[in-house]
């Protein structure tokens, strides 16, 4: 760690901590439809689709609601990519996308997850990408918040059959959110150098010519391969570059904004054209955290008790902080099988030094690692460098920051939903050592409530686990892997953890664009999504009919730092009962080889 | 559940023509209108013709002009038409492979440079079309530079350093050389 690696980090969190505040209290009066003239537009959206905006839901209408939206989604995302052949916007003539990889695909961005096992510049037409997959970043993004508001609201209201209007939120989070905020950041985006058109991709002649070594291909359009099974490959020369087009901007916008995260490009935020400078870098990386970090304080502020909310904001900060440091710190460290090589990887006024494998020269290490772990706190998942290529423990902070459930800040929406999980789970363990019923912010937790929460955390750590060991037991799980030994358990780790938890970042060596993969993927994506969620309206359901109890002499505080400590103690129990030993035979056992080795 | 299948369609369907068709037609138009050099890709011209984009690295290899970072996208490097990083991971032997045949590669061009190489020029970017290096890797090829095109290394000098970006407020992102810039300003000097 260099002095200006930890400047870094502090100035970001500085800004975050600075955000919250403001994004709490605009979130808090669109959501609670505080803005008259906000309110008359989504009444007439409302109305217009035939919905009663004065009219509430209960849990299950809402929930219904919630699943009737994604399916559509589902279904569109997919049926764009299975014609986009015959459909406009499509200058490359990119093919209809194959079925398994369009199911994938479709689950992938109507979960928020973001997941991609194909590339964007080589598969995806412009109308694809921004009917279908840009679509979904939004609607999945708000049906994120709607799921939040709508459980604050549990917590807030007293004897209440209902919880919210699923349709209004939906509206609300949609066209007063996500979008303004978007539009500002694509016109940044713009204004740094992200390119924003409908032009066919463009052929330029490049400075040098470059000779290459092409890989033959037979009739069938397979490579050939000798007989030791080595593609055979003939020289080739070319003296131009061609140059992706496309309606990147816009895209980019809501990509980070709705912690979506699927790049319109492949190599994501890597991508000069997708993130050009450190400010455009700056720009993504503040977005990623900018609703979920408010989130926390329009929480505290809908409950009556704003100091609610900053004790879940300090949690997660201090988790993300650690973690950040963390990550930026063995990626500063670089790679010791590069030292007797006569490498120079140390950090200087002239270089960042470190791991540069799969990094950007504009954002070195400390603006990569402090991406890498924001990523991954949340549930965005796009990516300003190779997480595949980062050193073992480097690598084994966004996955363990994913492990975690992605609660620090987490997934717009998401993160405070599955935290507010965790807080009642910290109270209810907390209950159990005093003998008393657990309550939180005035709420008696009962049965059928715990019973809810303990799926809701239990899901995921099933899907991903049951998923990456499946994987690692069948020959067509093995397929898929680059690289050798402990890295390759990583990559499929990664990927469910990745899918499970609805990040989208992977560890992208792993070949995951076949039958198997988009399969199983989207199985564990789509109920990391909404076996999460409906439990998570019942509880909402379940809490808004309770009576408030006053606070007592007997009442557990719920703010301050102890119950910070407990909270970040239960996420970290939980985490790390879950996932230790998988973790332990992938970047734990590969970080000790690197450091073994002679 | 029938009741709530209009309000679904229906919803669905304007939220989906707002940011799906009216929000990047507004983006795109405003972009046309302020940024339409950026939206356009950023190319560099020379003699009326594109000669690439700023922002996107391209392949080097005479040793007349600087070199970029290494570049995994297949089949060829900088195929700015398929980005992608190399994803090898830190103990992959294909990884030490690759960087010691880079390592070869840099000596030969410059046999009498015995300084150590940068970790940047022998490692692939995320992207691969990484358009920039950090100072320390120009300084290494600085005198490679100069000899093959018979300038003084002050002359040389100078001109990395106009090409040279800043830290954003001194805080963010790294010093870092525009390659292809670079270069284009290398041949213009003669």
């Amino acid at each position: 760690m260099t002095p200006h690696d930890w400047l870094v980090i502090g100035v970001y969190v500085a800004l975050v901590v600075a955000i919250t505040k403001p994004m709490g209290l605009y979130i808090e009066q669109v959501m609670e439809g505080r803005l008259p003239f906000l309110t008359r537009i989504e009444g007439a959206v409302c109305r217009a689709c035939g919905c009663n905006p004065e009219r509430e839901q209960d849990w299950r209408e809402y929930a219904l609601s919630v699943l009737l939206v994604s399916l559509l989604g589902a279904v569109g995302v997919y049926a764009l990519q299975r014609l986009q052949a015959f459909l406009p916007l499509n200058p490359q003539n990119m093919a209809n996308v194959t079925a398994d990889s369009a199911f994938d695909t479709a689950v992938s961005f109507v979960t928020n997850t973001n997941w991609q096992g194909y590339g964007g510049e080589t598969t995806m037409s412009y109308l694809t990408q921004m009917l279908g997959l840009a679509v979904q970043n939004f609607l999945s993004a708000a049906t994120g918040i709607a799921v939040a508001i709508a459980l604050v609201r549990g917590f807030a209201r007293r004897s209440s059959v209902t919880i919210g209007n699923f349709w209004l939120d939906l509206t609300r989070a949609t066209l007063f959110l996500l979008l303004p905020l978007s539009l500002l950041i694509a016109l940044v985006s713009m204004q740094q150098g992200v390119i924003q058109n409908f032009d066919a991709y463009e052929e330029v002649a490049t400075l040098e010519p470059t000779s290459y070594q092409n890989p033959r291909v037979d009739d069938a359009g397979q490579p050939v391969k000798d007989a030791q099974g080595n593609p055979v490959t003939d020289p080739a020369a070319s003296a131009t570059q061609t140059l992706p087009g496309g309606p990147l901007a816009s895209q980019l916008a809501i990509k980070m904004v709705g912690t979506n995260g699927g790049g319109f490009l492949n190599a994501n935020s890597a991508h000069p054209y997708e993130n050009p400078t450190p400010l455009s870098n700056l720009v993504e990386m503040l977005a990623i955290f900018a609703i979920g970090a408010g989130l926390t304080y329009t929480f505290g502020r809908m409950v009556g008790d704003t100091r609610q909310g900053w004790t879940l904001f300090a949690a997660m900060l201090i988790v993300f902080a650690v973690m950040a440091v963390a990550a930026v710190h063995f990626e500063q460290r670089g790679n010791p099988a590069f030292v007797k090589l006569d490498v120079d990887q140390s950090a200087s006024l002239l270089q960042p030094g470190g791991n540069m494998e799969g990094k950007e020269a504009r954002f070195g290490i400390a603006d990569s690692g402090l991406f890498a772990a924001i990523t991954t706190s949340a549930s965005c998942g796009a990516v300003n460098g190779m997480h595949d290529s980062f050193t073992p423990l480097g690598g084994l902070v966004p996955l363990f920051l994913m492990q975690l459930g992605e609660v620090v800040f987490g997934g717009v929406g998401t993160g405070l939903y599955t935290m507010l999980i965790f807080a009642v789970l910290a109270v209810f363990i907390a209950g159990l050592m005093i003998g008393r019923t657990p309550e939180y912010l005035g709420k008696k937790f009962e049965a059928y409530d715990i019973k809810m929460t303990s799926i809701a955390i239990l899901v995921t750590p099933a899907l991903v686990l049951v998923g990456a060991a499946l994987a690692v037991a069948t020959d067509a799980g093995r397929a898929g892997v680059l690289n050798p030994g402990a890295h390759g358990f990583s990559e499929i780790l990664y990927a469910y953890t990745s899918a499970g938890n609805n990040n989208g970042s992977a560890f992208a060596g792993l070949s995951a664009n076949t039958p198997y993969y988009n399969v199983t993927l989207a199985i564990a994506m789509w109920f990391g999504r909404f076996a999460m969620i409906v439990p998570i309206l019942a509880i909402a359901g379940s809490l808004a009919a309770k009576k408030r109890i006053p606070v007592g002499a007997g009442t557990m505080p719920t703010h301050g730092p102890l119950f910070v400590v407990l909270l970040i103690g239960t996420v970290l129990l939980v985490g790390a009962l879950n996932y230790f030993p998988a973790d332990a035979l992938g970047p734990i056992v590969e970080h000790l080889m690197m450091t073994a080795a002679p | 559940m029938l009741k709530l299948i209009r309000p679904a369609v229906s919803l669905f369907v304007v939220l989906s023509v707002i940011t799906g068709l009216a929000y990047p037609l507004l983006v795109t138009a405003i972009g046309r209108a302020a940024f339409a050099d950026a939206a356009a890709g950023s190319l560099v011209m020379r003699d009326g013709k594109p000669i690439g984009s700023r922002l996107i690295g391209q392949n080097f290899t005479s040793p007349g002009y600087f070199w970029g970072r290494p570049s995994a996208t297949s089949p060829l490097p900088n195929n700015a038409a398929a980005s992608s990083g190399s994803n090898l991971g830190p103990l992959n032997p294909a990884l030490l492979a690759a960087v010691k045949q880079r390592i070869e590669v840099l000596r030969a061009a410059d046999p009498g440079n015995a300084a150590a190489i940068p970790v940047e020029l022998v490692t692939a970017s995320g992207s691969g079309l990484d358009p920039h290096i950090s100072p320390a890797a120009a300084a290494y090829q600085l005198a490679r530079v100069a000899k093959a095109r018979g300038f003084d290394t002050e002359r040389v000098e100078t001109l990395v350093r106009a090409h040279t970006a800043h830290r954003l407020f001194g805080v963010f992102g790294e010093p870092r050389v525009n390659v292809l810039e670079l270069n284009l300003a290398l041949d213009a000097a003669h």
